[in-house]
């Protein structure tokens, strides 16, 4: 591991309960993150955001059926690069495949990765062996 | 879910007394104002001043209730966002549906 570099690896009960909690250490890091020169307080809102959707996510589809699989999320920062990994065992999706919302439209859902692609540099949704990993990443310079 | 309620003349007005309105607790939301509006109330204003987090699943639920309130001939008002609250809003463009006042006697006002 880089100095400086920081990892965290995360496991969770895959409850929607424990989203908070998983989103206030997202906030916490945005608030360690001493060479962050942006607004500090919308990055951490941004990063309790994408964890708790992405998280969401995993929980939905990931594992409907098991409801006592855990939600992985490992989270490295480095100096300039934030990366959120989140792992699910379910079928899997195309990212690219989901549209936009239809703002005109009145819909529920389906705002979940348009804003999770709307608030990360760079988002990436790959199969690996045992699943599928959600990857985010935010620039931070 | 922690919310107060109090009838305002023909307004219900409802306090979200959460920190968070996320997809936990936001189904309870929903439900909450489908049955207000089935009671036949017509007039609901959301008061989030304490609500500091909101994520697509909360958003969700107050556009669910909208919904409500055109099925039903009423009219759901939002109040007293916090700035990053209102941020998603704009993101995903819902200030143009919803009619957010800034406080509870300005949407009672309105």
């Amino acid at each position: 591991m880089k100095k400086n570099a920081i990892e965290l690896d995360i496991k969770v009960p895959n409850q929607t309960r424990y989203l908070s909690l998983i989103g206030k250490i997202g906030e916490d890091i945005a608030k360690e993150l001493d060479r962050y020169s942006g607004d500090r307080e919308t990055l951490a809102y941004h990063i309790n955001l994408v964890l708790t959707e992405a998280m969401v996510n995993a929980i939905k589809y990931g594992n409907p059926e098991n409801r006592d699989e855990s939600v992985h999320i490992l989270i490295n920062i480095t100096d300039n690069e934030l990366f959120i990994r989140i792992y699910d065992y379910g079928q899997g999706f195309d990212i690219n495949e989901i549209p936009d919302p239809d703002f005109e439209g009145l819909d529920d859902r389906g705002r979940g990765i348009f804003l999770i692609k709307s608030l990360m540099d760079s988002v990436c949704y790959k199969k690996n062996l045992r699943g599928n990993m959600l990857e985010m990443v935010k620039q931070l310079h | 879910m922690n919310l107060s309620m109090e009838k305002i003349k023909d307004v219900i007005v409802m306090q979200i007394k959460e920190e968070r309105l996320d997809a936990h607790n936001s189904p309870e939301l929903k439900v909450e104002m489908q049955r207000l509006f089935e009671e036949g109330n017509k007039q609901l204003l959301i008061d989030l001043k304490d609500v500091r987090f909101i994520d697509s699943s909360g958003l969700g639920a107050l556009v669910s209730g909208f919904k409500n309130a055109t099925t039903y001939q009423g009219d759901l008002r939002l109040c007293s966002l916090q700035p990053q609250v209102k941020s998603m809003f704009e993101l995903t463009r819902l200030h143009r549906v919803f009619e957010i006042f800034a406080s509870p006697a300005e949407a009672l006002e309105g």
